[in-house]
């Protein structure tokens, strides 16, 4: 493995390899001293297209505790925002010797593009392509429901997740709907049929119209934020109204099962697709997923760039 | 292909390196044991167990991954990283005696080195090795050594313990044989 670009990528073992090797990572950031010297003289670029906060401050930390070299590139403030295309920008950076480049992009498809491109021989990993992919968030949701609800086993039989709201423009609903089905847990996407894609019943999960009919059966459950800025149209009357039905409040999460916990992959809109005091409740895990996220990048760009040298060599 | 320790043989060198262990630090008091996964764990789990029975008291064991602080991570594959388990009582001011199982190179015990130097300041660090098979690259030595076996670089060195293989032996023979 090369890149990380898609859920596709990866195989169940080698999905499970990268949550063991995040849980022995996890010890690192809990020790006094945070840093590894495992990646020593790496460099790592941080190739931000489209705002980010979380993604980006986490993939800084993961590569920082591991030793590398990070340099953070945003499109504001650099030649992007004066139409430099991203081949330029690829060859740029491979000019510098960027050994791995984290890319968000607008565009779906944009990870891949450099990855297949020759444009530069890095590593590539994929953090967010307009609404295609987001594989580390997968990864991060996965490793926290294996933490909160699986005692000891390796995959997530068994567990019943819903993913709730605006599939339609979400990535982290296709990475995880793919990961999540992969480890043997089971998905229910619950949204308004005008947020649901194309060909959402060829996927890995079932789909339901009704948030209260699912709440009783669910293990975990995970809102997407309502992506606003992606809609050209109206997806549904009103705010208010999609509170109602696909807002999760204190009366919905009341029936809830007992030990089932609250995620949301952040930035939260408070009051649109999650209440206030649900999303700071005892059961939601919201701000744990931020800190599991820097033990899963720490696992992915561990697992991604050791033992490169043998690959780069059969390659030359 | 063949046996170089048989179980019995194995027994005793471990019997005798325990020993070796409390006579040089006079007790068990001082002590953390830290074995090097996956088979130096297990020895130091055995070697802990024999103490314990010679000392009559609780003597603390835990175990060391290296493998994010080897030098050759970009020369092979990635590495399953291993449980670091260090005793409750930490390793400030101990001595900690490392444990593994086939001693050759010594870039396993500088790995070692660095990684418990993250973890705090013992006040000696000393190394048991069940083997030693020679080759080393590094200016490092061990303390207790339960045989030393003369090899040349054709062959490899491969340790069975009871608890992972079945058998306890340690076998030599040509690269690739084993």
């Amino acid at each position: 493995m090369r890149h990380l670009l898609s859920i596709n990528d990866l195989s169940q073992s080698e999905a499970v390899a990268i949550l063991d090797t995040a849980s022995e990572l996890a010890r690192v950031s809990d020790a006094p001293m945070k840093k590894l010297p495992t990646l020593r003289g790496r460099t790592i670029v941080n190739l931000f297209a489209e705002d980010s906060t979380r993604t980006r401050i986490s993939f800084e930390a993961a590569a920082k505790r591991l030793s590398a070299d990070v340099i953070n590139f945003s499109a504001k403030g650099s030649s992007v925002s004066k139409g430099e295309s991203l081949k330029d920008t690829a060859q740029t950076l491979q000019a510098m010797g960027a050994d791995a480049v984290i890319i968000r992009h607008q565009a779906s498809g944009a990870a891949h593009r450099l990855a297949t491109s020759h444009w530069m021989s890095g590593t590539v990993i994929n953090a967010g392509d307009g609404t295609h992919e987001h594989p580390s968030q997968a990864l991060l949701d996965a490793y926290t429901l294996r933490k909160h609800l699986i005692n000891g086993a390796k995959n997530l039989q068994g567990i019943h997740v819903a993913i709730v709201g605006d599939i339609l423009h979400s990535r982290v609903a296709r990475s995880n709907v793919l990961l999540l089905s992969k480890l043997g847990a089971k998905v229910t996407l619950v949204a308004p049929p005008t947020l649901l894609p194309v060909g959402v019943n060829s996927w890995p999960a079932s789909v339901s119209y009704d948030l209260d009919e699912v709440m009783p059966e669910i293990d975990a459950i995970m809102m997407l934020r309502v992506q606003s800025e992606r809609m050209q149209e109206h997806y549904f009357p009103n705010a208010r109204e999609y509170a109602r039905y696909f807002g999760l409040n204190t009366d919905r999460v009341k029936r809830m099962k007992k030990n089932s916990i609250i995620m949301h992959p952040g930035p939260m809109n408070r009051g649109l697709e999650i209440t206030a005091d649900v999303a700071d409740s005892a059961r939601s895990v919201i701000v744990e997923q931020v800190s599991n996220g820097v033990s899963v990048r720490m696992a992915i760009l561990y697992t991604l760039l050791t033992g490169e040298g043998i690959e780069s060599g059969a390659l030359a | 292909m063949s046996v170089a320790l048989a179980s019995a043989d194995i027994a005793r060198a471990i019997t005798r390196i325990s020993h070796e262990i409390l006579e040089r630090n006079g007790g068990s008091d001082n002590l953390t044991l830290l074995g090097i996964p996956t088979r130096g764990a297990h020895l130091a789990l055995r070697i802990a167990s024999i103490i314990q029975s010679i000392e009559a008291r609780e003597v603390s064991v835990g175990t060391l991954d290296i493998t994010l602080h080897r030098d050759d991570l970009q020369l092979r594959p990635p590495r399953a990283l291993m449980p670091t388990k260090i005793p409750p009582a930490g390793i400030e001011g101990k001595d900690v005696v490392l444990i593994d199982d086939v001693f050759f190179s010594g870039r396993t015990i500088r790995a070692a080195l660095d990684a418990l130097g993250e973890i705090g300041r013992p006040r000696t660090v000393q190394l048991a090795v069940l083997i030693d098979r020679g080759h080393r690259e590094l200016p490092i030595r061990a303390d207790y050594v339960g045989k030393n076996l003369p090899t040349s670089l054709e062959q490899s060195v491969r340790v069975h313990l009871s608890e992972i293989d079945g058998t306890d032996e340690v076998l030599i023979g040509k690269l690739g044989e084993l």
